[in-house]
Formats: C-alpha cells, structure tokens, sequence
C-alpha cells in the first residue's frame, strides 16, 4: 500500500534522515521505534508532505493506486490525498484541533472536504457515528463541545476520528499516547488497532516506547542517526536482536534486567545531535563491539523485510 | 522521619460567575502516611492525582488546606518560609522540566552552589567541583549555561544542586519522564548510585510504574487526590487490592507481556494481571 | 535580524549627528541673519536657512543632542522607577501589586501633554519639565512591563528550585527575575525611546519643552508651519529627522526583542 524508497531529509545542507525504506501492506501493522534525533517524526512528516519549509526530501514515496510519487508532489495532489487515503494523528492534540470550532462541526468538516459526505446533514450524522466508534461517551454533548473544554485523552479520540472520518488506507501516528496517562493511553492504542483493523488499513505507529510498540504492531522498524538500522517482525527484533543499538536498546529499557549490584544496562555515551554523529556506521562512536571496520557504513544484511545495518550483530558471536 | 497525616489542600479558582461561590479543586483530600528513613518511597499518580501538589508540601513550598506534614518530628506545614530553615539543609528537591528547572541565565556552577549560598555554607567552589564529578559531569561545566546541555545533562545538574547542602532527603519529580529511553537508564543508575554513596532517604514521585517498581521498596498510589493503596511494591505490582491500582498495573504495557501475546484489548478489559 | 541592524544604523546617524554637534557644526545654529533668510539648499548650506537665517543642517545636528538628552533622562527615570516598582508589584503581597496596578492605570489616563502642560504651568517650561513629564508618563509602561514578565519568572520551576534551596524572597527577585525580565526591559526601552522622541517634538512644538534658542526639532516644526505653502523643506527636514529617529528606536526595539525572545534560544541550542 504505502512503499518508501530511498527517502531522504535534509535542512540546509545538512541530513537529517538518509536511505530509508520500507514498505506497509494494507492491514499490516508497522511501527517505527526510536530516541530523539532519530528522525522518526521527519520521515512521518515526509511521507505525509507537511516538511517545514527549509527542509527538502528526497527519494520516494509511493501510494498504492496513485502514478505520481508523493516526494515532490504538488500541493494539490498532496491536499487531496491527506484525509481521504492518507492521515495522521499526531502528538499534540491541542495544537492540532481548532480552538474555536465545535468538535462535531471539526470531525464533519472531514466528511465534507473531501465529499465523502453529500451535504451538511450527512455530515453531521457521521460526525456523530466517528465520534461513536472512538468510544466518546455523552456524544450528543460533547459533540458540541469545543476543544479546550475536553480533556487530553478525549482530543487525542477526536483526532482519531477525524483520521479515520474517510476510511483511509494508510494511517499515521506519530506518538499519539506519549502525552497521555496510561489508563487513557491503553483505551487509545486499542482504539487505534480496531480502527484500521475494521477498514483493513496499513498502520506506521511511531513512538519511543519499546512495550507500546510491541503491543500494538506486527513488524517494527529501528531508527537511529536518521537511519534504520534493523527491522524485521516484532517476535524477533525484540528477542533477539541484531544491531547492537537496538540490543542496548532493549537493555536500557529493560527495567527487570539489572546487573548485580542492581544497575541497568544502560548505552555509554549520549546521542549526537544532528549532523554530528559518526561517518560510517552511525552507532560506532557508543558501540562495544566497533572496530575500524565500522568505520565504512554496514551494508544491509538480510531481506528488505527484515535485517540489519551492523558489522558485528549481537547473537552472533556472544 | 517523613509523617503526613489527613493532609488536604484545596485550590479555589478564580471567578468565573458572578454571583455564586468560586470552583474549588481538591487537589489533595486526607493523605495519611509516614516515610521512614532510608527508604526508597515511590508515589504513582497519572495527572490530576495530586502528586505535584503533595511534593510541594512535603518540601515546604505550599501551604496545606488542613492536615500536617512533619520532618523529623517538627511541623512542616503552617510554618514561615524564615523558619524552614532546618528543612532547607535536610530535604532538596529534584524537579522534573530538565529545561524549566534551572535558570536559563545562571551559569551551573552558580546554580549548583545556590542552596550552599542561599543557606550561608562555605567552600562553594570546591564542593561545586565534588558534586560535578559526583553526577558525572567534566569539570568546565561549571563555566557554561544550561541550554549547552542535553536533558540528560541537565537532569545530572538538578540532581547536583539537590546534593549540594548534603541533604538527608531527596524528593524527585518525575526525574526521568522527559528523558530518551537510554538516558533514562543513565540517569536512573546515577540515582541509585547517589542514594547508595550519600546513604540518602529518597521519594521518587512518577506517573511511571514500571520506573518506580524499579527504583522503590515502598510504593503509594494516588488517584484524585486520595491515597488509594500503599505497600511494598513488589507485593502492589503482582497483587493489586485496589481496582484503580489493578486498572492501573493492568494498563501498562510491557514487553514481556506483548511477546507472550497481550494485545492492545488485554489492557482494557477487566483481566487479572499477571 | 534586519529590523535590528536597520535600526541600529538609524540610531547610529544621529547619535553619532549630536556627537559630532559637540565638535563641529556648518555654521552656528543661533546665528541669526537678515540676510540669509529662506535660502534653498546651496554650497554653504546644505539645507539651506530658515526665517530667521539661521542653517538648518546645525540645527538638525544640535536639535539631535536635545532629543537624545530628553530620551535618555526620561526612558532612563521611567525604567529605573518603573521597573522595580513592576518586580515589587509582582513578588510582593496581593495588596501592593494592587495599589500599584491602579496608580499604573490612573497615570496612564494622563497623556504625557497634560503632564507637560500641568508641569510647565507649575514649574516653567524647560528641557526639563519635558524630561520629568515625558519620565513620569513612561513609568506605567515599564511597570506593567516588569509586572507581567516577573510573574511569569516567578511561576517558573527554577524559582521554585530556588525556594527551595532556601533562598528568601528578595533575593529571588534580584538574583533569579531580575535577568531573565532584563532583556525585556532593554527592548521597551528603545520602543519607550521612539516615543519619548515624538513626545519631546510635541512639547517643544507647544512651546512647553526646550526653549529659544536651543534649537530642538520640534520647535524648528512649530517656527515654520505658516511656511508649509511656501517653502515646505522648513517643515520636511526636521519631520524626517523626527520620523526617522522614530522608526530607528522602533526597528532596534522589534530587532532586540527578536533577539532576545526565550523560545528562539531553545531552536539556537539544540541540546
């Protein structure tokens, strides 16, 4: 459905994200795991085509039944697409809903935009039935709520209904339950998983959250320096990891895995900022394992699908 | 060594009618419980549970509505700021902003030195000089301003000015939620190891169960301002009594659980935990 | 950046202009001469002369040192009274910052003319009764100013942090608000500045602010308007010179306050 080739991002001169690809089937749940600096928030505005302006992409993006390729696209084909076939939901539920419009004349205006809907009325009556599906109690009231009166996690529900409002085919989410609590984060992410199960969507879920990742996606994808490093189905990544970040990774997050004196396994070092992590394998400078090997960036090792960029895997000679 | 007993704090907003009386928020409502010394006391609460709220009591920087916080036996609550002294020296706070919590136009030397200035304490410089080696952090540091460093680094200063008077307590604030993943690894070995060298008594206030299943011995859930379930933590985590507690704990997801097959509907629904 | 350097070289023109004044100028601007009267611009004098034949460019350049003079006293008397009086107002109890708030409100009815007209009616009409009555009308700027931005220093957790370290009330306000609003207060002074200029042109057209024969730009204004038909340059020259003093003080005030804004230091360091 959504197929990424080559994808590049750039500020002035200096990159951001480089040579990623990967590709999201319709149904397939895929999520896109790193720390800041990784790049994982600019690859999803790149896919999406909401870059700042002094930042260029470069590469491909390819949709499933669209001839054009969506790096480069013009703002017209992009605008038709987001909303209909491609959405998103993103972190900051206040920044992204209209302070001063009514909640259900927000999720109507999705129908209405993109004409999915044949007039106001119907608009309206599938405002209500979104708003339904996202599990928002009281909907008739809350309904004609405006934003600031709801809290966190209800915006984060309405935001999704407005993702889903037209049936897309690829939906977006880039760290939707970081600001949230844990009781409201669990009802959103299962909202999330039967929303595009029930339309047989793809799903590129990115987050920093190892556990949240694991729970919620099939396939994951590592991001580091702005590359991936490792991808491959969930069971196995995060079993048994190849690449040494995402085995330090694992570690550090592990907080039942203490050495003896009761200390996580945490990665020296701290993560560059941009333009200065190291040429050849972008992880070397806080490795264990490098050698001058790693001083020429790794190859991919493995299937598109699932494999790694590491001169030394872990598993391998431990 | 900490004692709290039917501490409440009540917030009344400002006018929104005219006629009528003002909307009160009851951040806290009666918490009762004591924190004996050298423990490691969690407090869990998501937003809204009053947790910020009960740090600020517990360090001396708000009044209580009614109820007492007492240190060692002497009354917290209901004092002058003149007459806190005695808690100044033993009690710091780590806050939780690494970007809020130090003055953006201080350098860190001055801003590890200030408890030792504010409570009249000699030989700042070289005690400044300990405490950044202490939190590992290079010598120069001292020289440079807060937004030279990363979150990680700044929480390492925070933790550097709570060190610096030699307290016996240390409150932390969600320490580590704003942090990476890995640094929050770091910065949580470093605390461990601090509470270990400085044989610190520690309250380690977060949103984070997991964390704080780590880092404590003795946990206090909190929920609207109530104090809902209070225990070993071990014991909260395997066997909740609550069912706050139990939603809660039932909520988290985990990786272990995700690969042995939990799904995003397993964490809503009305399971046991395992 | 541009509204910066803009500015900074508009302000530059005429400080460096009332310098000058002080070692040089074409000709003397009080001397008066018959002869000369209503000259256009030639060789000897750039800009030629005025009714009374006096040149006009001295006088640009003289009048340039009474305008900084005045700005600089009153922005000076307004930040330093207003700006502790606003810190006071905001740190100190509810009651105080109250009574501040009023007097602000009660002194900003005043335009800054009445209080030159009050003043000069009571004390005579100088330099000086405009700098006083353009200083006391700042005062309620800089107060609001410094209220508004210490309140927010003060709800900041690294003040909490530093109450927490024990350190007393006023000591926060010295060590901790008083930098972190300073920028802030640099910026309203260079705005306060530009109106200060337009204040000071104002009073000493009504005759209230620098007497004859110092010459100001505001009188050169006030000397000429029944010349407006005639000879419109007698009115041109020192309005530009006004308008452009504006606009430097305005431009370096937006310039600065770009600089200094909190939110562009967070994207200049990326930590």
């Amino acid at each position: 459905m959504l197929e990424v080739d080559g994808l590049c991002v750039a500020a002035g001169g200096l990159p951001l994200v480089s040579d990623v690809s990967f590709t999201v089937g319709g149904g397939e749940r895929v999520g896109l795991i790193g720390e800041s600096g990784s790049g994982k928030s600019l690859t999803a505005s790149a896919v999406f085509g909401l870059l700042p302006d002094d930042v260029t992409a470069t590469g491909s993006v390819r949709l499933d039944g669209v001839s054009e390729d969506l790096v480069g696209a013009k703002e017209n084909l992009l605008s038709t697409l987001r909303g209909s076939r491609l959405a998103m939901v993103f972190q900051e539920p206040m920044t992204a809903l209209n302070p001063s419009l009514r909640i259900i004349d927000q999720v109507a205006e999705a129908r209405l935009i993109h004409r999915t809907a044949r007039d106001r009325a119907a608009a309206h009556r599938d405002a209500l039935r979104l708003l339904e599906q996202v599990r928002l109690r009281d909907v008739a009231e809350l309904g004609n709520a405006y934003p600031h009166q709801l809290s966190g996690g209800q915006r984060q529900r309405v935001l999704l209904a407005i993702a889903l409002a037209n049936d897309p085919d690829v939906l977006i989410c880039d760290e939707p339950t970081t600001a949230l609590d844990v009781t409201v984060q669990a009802q959103l992410l299962d909202l999330i998983v039967k929303g595009v199960k029930e339309r047989n969507a793809a799903l590129l879920f990115i987050t920093h959250d190892l556990a949240v990742v694991a729970t919620v996606c099939e396939r994951v994808l590592v991001m580091y320096g702005g590359r991936i490093v490792e991808s491959g189905p969930v069971a196995d990544v995060l079993t048994v990891p190849k690449h040494r970040y995402t085995k330090g990774l694992l570690d550090a997050s592990d907080l039942e895995a203490v050495d003896e004196r009761g200390r996580l396994h945490a990665i020296t070092g701290a993560v560059p900022a941009a333009g200065q992590f190291p040429s050849g394998c972008v992880f070397r400078n806080r490795c264990p394992r490098a050698d001058d090997q790693c001083r020429v960036q790794p190859p991919w090792f493995g299937e598109p699908e699932q494999g790694h960029a590491c001169w030394h895997p872990a598993g391998g000679d431990e | 060594m900490i004692k709290v007993e039917n501490l409440s704090r009540v917030y009344r907003r400002s006018r929104t009618s005219a006629f009528g009386p003002r909307a009160e928020v009851h951040a806290l409502r009666g918490v009762s419980f004591e924190i004996e010394s050298g423990r490691r006391f969690g407090i869990v609460g998501e937003s809204g549970s009053g947790k910020s709220t009960l740090v600020r009591l517990l360090a001396g920087l708000d009044q209580p509505t009614s109820g007492t916080v007492t240190f060692d036996g002497q009354r917290v609550s209901g004092r002058s700021e003149r007459r806190l002294s005695f808690l100044r020296r033993d009690l710091q706070v780590v806050f939780q902003d690494p970007m809020g919590s130090l003055d953006p136009r201080m350098r860190v030397r001055d801003i590890i030195a200030e408890p030792l200035v504010a409570q009249r304490m000699p030989g700042q410089d070289r005690r400044v000089a300990e405490l950044l080696a202490a939190v590992g952090l290079p010598a120069d540091a001292g020289r440079r301003f807060p937004h030279q460093f990363s979150g990680g680094q700044r929480q390492r200063i925070s933790l550097a000015r709570a060190l610096a008077p030699k307290p016996r307590v240390v409150v932390a604030d969600e320490p580590v939620s704003a942090l990476d993943v890995s640094v929050r690894a770091q910065i949580l070995n470093l605390l461990a190891d601090l509470v270990d060298q400085f044989a610190l008594t520690l309250v380690f206030v977060s949103h984070d169960l997991s964390v704080v299943r780590h880092v404590c011995d003795t946990v206090a859930v909190l929920r609207s301002g109530e104090l809902v379930e209070i225990g070993d933590v071990e014991r909260i985590y395997r066997d909740p009594r609550h069912p706050y507690t139990r939603q809660l704990v039932q909520a988290v997801p985990t990786l272990r659980g995700a690969l042995s097959g939990v799904t995003t509907a397993d964490l809503i629904s009305e399971r046991k935990p395992l | 950046m541009r509204n910066l350097v803009i500015g900074a070289v508009l302000v530059g023109l005429i400080v460096l202009a009332a310098l000058l004044s002080f070692l040089w100028t074409p000709f003397d601007p009080t001397q008066v001469d018959a002869a000369l009267r209503l000259q256009g611009p030639s060789g000897a004098h750039w800009l030629g002369t005025d009714r009374f034949g006096r040149d006009l460019v001295s006088q640009l350049m003289v009048g340039a040192r009474t305008t900084l003079y005045v700005g600089v006293v009153a922005v000076g008397v307004a930040a330093v009274i207003g700006t502790p009086l606003g810190v006071f107002a905001a740190a100190g109890p509810r009651w105080l910052g109250e009574i501040v708030l009023r007097a602000n409100d009660i002194v900003l009815a005043f335009p800054a003319l009445l209080l030159a007209i009050m003043f000069g009616a009571a004390f005579g009409a100088s330099t000086l009764t405009a700098m006083i009555a353009i200083g006391i009308a700042t005062v309620p700027s800089f107060a609001r100013l410094a209220r508004g931005s210490a309140l927010q220093v003060l709800n900041t957790e690294y003040v909490l942090a530093a109450r927490s370290a024990g350190r007393s009330g006023p000591a926060i306000s010295a060590r901790h608000v008083l930098p972190n609003i300073a920028g802030l207060v640099i910026v309203q002074c260079s705005v306060s500045f530009g109106i200060a200029v337009l204040a000071e042109a104002a009073l000493s057209y009504l005759g209230l602010g620098t007497q004859p024969p110092t010459p100001s730009w505001g009188r050169m204004l006030q000397e000429s308007q029944e010349l407006l038909a005639v000879q419109p340059r007698l009115l041109i020259v020192p309005g530009v010179a006004i308008a452009v003093a504006v606009l430097g003080f305005t431009l370096l005030g937006d310039g600065l306050r770009d600089r200094f804004d909190p939110r562009l230091e967070g994207r200049r360091a990326r930590g």
